[in-house]
């Protein structure tokens, strides 16, 4: 059985190489950041979150399944929960439902805000887990006075969620650049196989500019976006980045709250079960001694 | 008053054997079934896949407690298993985890099968039997995929059952029939529950005794492929063979820890295991409105529905004809009987002018099912001298490692999305799969075998 074992050897190799190249995720070419998974253990962390979500998020958005009361989960009392952020319900015991109306939200937005609940687990991607795209996300918003609320994002184009954080982060604006190679008017001018850099800029007031450039000679292909430095908020671009990563935190942990007790009751049972295994082949080498 | 009967057993099991054969079921199928004593790493598949089906039984039991079969409310009990139910989060995931566990270890089962010649005669009933238990399981896993009702659910089931009404005449009202509406919606729900809950594991229970009886009736075949009933010692045991229990119950003991710890280490610590196991598009519920942008099957559904999207039009036309026109000229030049030829030659016929005349659509579904049921075939297909691939030619050992890449590389592309080196490239694996299983009566047969040994090959351990 040597070939096989070999070839099954390159085959998981092989796979393993191929399960490493990116795909490119529909629909968006801005790279994510990594979200600092060092904050899903963080009490104080995960409690800040839970203060933004409920403050800034529960309005539109629903987080149907996550009841008030699992915030036990990271150290708040029922007591806490009820005074500070006991606002969409009654009882602790209900789930965080919103007031807002489909019809109202599809009117007001052009669609319903997605439920919460599960939204961490939603948006992974090959190119970075869910936790990644809601930190780079909600960190991606920039001015564009075309857009219905004024705002505009670089991850999730012409998104029709307003940017409810802007006062914390403050304004600003970008530029899009968008290398291709000529085609058409612009081909028609400039000589063969050049490349033309198209610069779509917002300032931080929201106003948009063109720009067009033919560039020199050959350019990679594709579409950058360079966010400008936020001003005046209410936080630091540091210490926003930080709520930021709280507020991930909390979204995160609240789309699989069972995850920490999962591990730790994983370990366990890995352990148990290697002492199993030991006892198991034991077994089985001693029967098997009388066979020849 | 009729006579008592008399048995061997005193006390209880007395009472027991004289009323309900248990003392010759466990001697007929444990203490004194016989089976060869050189299984493999390979031989541990089948009481696995045992472990997996009993597994996912009493995880299903559990679920089905607080699951709620209803379009509106099915993604919501799923999350309230999740949360709100003591260790529901445990039983969810030892339950997806158990689905995509349950294809690797039937996979690898039947790569033994394929190796070893285990379908061979006196075992076609016993493959053939295996073969019903994967439609059954595959049945059952698409039914289990829809009822989170999330946007993979509901999408791929789409896609899916729409492929039915490719079939020409009755396509359109199958798919109404399977679905219960015009769309997959609550009715489709409703429907494939009561299926997936009730009607394909009964079946599938009726098949796995099937199987088992129909193994223990001719006995086990083993790496060697030499048959151990063929020499016996004076009391009618086979020399090479030895008692299931209590050397293979420990044996299969030990291969269910290495499982477990598999398995576990699965479900404690990567239970979605990048979105392979659990989607990360189904944890989106169900929205008939918006079409995600990229639907495919679950990775174990991968290499066939690779096989359906490489049939294309000019597939049929500049590759599949060529390739039919080459099997009728083999058929002609080598088989003897005129009846068979004649068969085989409107056979062939009757598919070219098919391609022409049905959309491919339809010969997709066709080679989609046909790369399934093709494996059926295998007992009539293999007309190789010797059973087990040990003895064959060494450079069928390589025939078998393309099909193995090929398949693999199908399963690949099934998850991409369609581009066009991608669809080359499964045009050419899907080619090279149904190569190996229809050319399979010649190929295996050419080459010269190693001489077969009249006993097992086997190192005291």
């Amino acid at each position: 059985m040597n070939i096989f074992m070999r070839l099954a050897a390159r085959l998981a190799f092989g796979a393993l190489v191929l399960t490493q190249t990116p795909v490119h995720a529909a629909g968006s070419d801005f790279p994510l950041d990594r979200f600092p998974t060092s904050k899903l253990t963080e009490q104080a962390a995960l409690q800040e979150g839970a203060k933004l979500f409920v403050n800034y998020c529960l309005g539109c958005h629903s987080a149907q399944y996550m009841r008030y009361n699992r915030l036990r989960d990271i150290g708040l009392t029922d007591d806490q929960i009820k005074r500070n952020l006991l606002f969409s319900a009654e009882k602790v015991g209900e789930g965080m439902k919103i007031a807002m109306r489909v019809e109202d939200a599809k009117s007001w937005f052009g669609g319903q805000p997605p439920d919460l609940s599960v939204i961490a687990r939603a948006r992974s991607s090959h190119e970075g887990t869910g936790s990644d795209w809601i930190y780079t996300y909600l960190r991606a918003y920039y001015r564009d006075s075309t857009r219905p609320t004024g705002w505009n994002n670089a991850l999730f184009h012409n998104v029709g969620m307003p940017n409810v954080l802007w006062e914390l982060q403050g304004s600003r604006g970008v530029v899009i650049e968008d290398v291709h190679a000529a085609k058409g008017e612009a081909a028609k001018n400039a000589p063969k196989g050049s490349f033309v850099k198209a610069s779509v800029s917002f300032d931080e007031a929201g106003l948009r500019s063109e720009a067009k450039e033919t560039l020199a000679g050959p350019a990679k292909e594709g579409k950058q976006y360079m966010l400008g430095k936020p001003q005046g908020g209410n936080l630091s671009p540091a210490q926003f980045d930080d709520a930021m990563a709280n507020l991930t935190a909390y979204i995160t942990y609240m789309s699989d709250p069972s995850a920490i007790e999962r591990k730790r009751l994983g370990v366990w049972v890995m352990l148990y079960l290697c002492g199993f295994f030991v006892l198991a082949w034991w077994l089985n080498k001693t029967y098997w001694k009388d066979i020849k | 008053m009729a006579k008592d009967r008399q048995v061997e057993t005193t006390g209880v099991m007395g009472w027991i054997d004289a009323r309900f054969p248990l003392t010759p079921m466990i001697k007929d199928h444990l203490t004194e079934y016989y089976a060869p004593k050189n299984f493999n790493f390979w031989y541990f598949f089948g009481s696995l896949a045992l472990l997996v089906l009993v597994i996912q039984i009493l995880t299903g039991i559990f679920l089905v407690m607080n699951y709620k079969p209803d379009g509106a409310t099915a993604f919501g009990s799923v999350e309230y298993i999740m949360r709100d139910v003591p260790y529901g989060w445990l039983v969810r995931y030892m339950h997806s985890t158990g689905a995509s566990a349950f294809f690797v270890v039937v996979y690898l089962h039947m790569f033994r099968g394929l190796i070893y010649g285990s379908y061979r005669k006196p075992r076609e009933l016993l493959w053939i039997f295996g073969c019903a238990i994967f439609l059954c399981l595959m049945a059952e896993a698409f039914m289990g995929y829809l009822l989170p009702w999330g946007q993979m659910s509901y999408w791929g089931a789409q896609v899916i059952v729409n492929l039915f009404s490719a079939i020409p005449f009755i396509g359109p009202d199958l798919s109404l029939l399977i679905r219960g509406d015009y769309v997959v919606s609550d009715a489709t729900l409703n429907r494939f529950f009561s299926f997936h809950v009730i009607a394909i594991p009964l079946v599938l229970l009726g098949l796995v005794a099937a199987h088992i009886l129909a193994l223990h009736e001719v006995g086990s075949n083993n790496p060697d492929g030499i048959e151990i009933k063929a020499k016996k010692d004076a009391l009618g045991r086979p020399l090479d063979g030895i008692p299931f229990h209590p050397y293979y119950t420990v044996h299969d003991i030990m291969g269910v820890a290495g499982f477990l710890l598999v398995f576990s280490a699965v479900v404690f610590f990567a239970p979605e295991m990048g979105g392979y196991f659990l989607e990360y598009n189904n944890f989106i519920p169900a929205d008939p409105l918006k079409t995600p942008p990229h639907i495919a099957p679950v990775w174990y559904f991968t290499p066939f529905y690779s096989v359906l999207r490489a049939t294309t039009e000019d597939f049929l036309l500049y590759w599949m004809i060529p390739f039919l026109i080459f099997y009728a000229f083999l058929v002609f030049t080598t088989v003897r009987g005129a009846r068979t030829k004649i068969l085989n030659l409107a056979g062939v016929l009757a598919l070219i002018g098919g391609f022409f005349i049905i959309d491919a659509k339809f010969w997709g579904v066709v080679a989609m099912g046909a790369s399934v049921l093709i494996l059926a075939g295998l007992p009539w297909l293999d007309q190789s001298p010797a059973r087990s691939i040990r003895y064959r030619p060494d450079w069928h050992k390589y025939v078998y490692a393309v099909f193995i890449i090929a398949f693999v590389i199908l399963g690949y592309f099934g998850v991409q999305p369609p581009s066009p080196i991608a669809n080359l490239i499964a045009k050419v694996c899907t080619l090279i799969y149904f190569a190996f299983f229809v050319l399979m009566p010649w190929w295996s047969t050419m080459g010269q075998p190693k001489p077969v040994p009249d006993r097992v090959v086997f190192e005291a351990h």
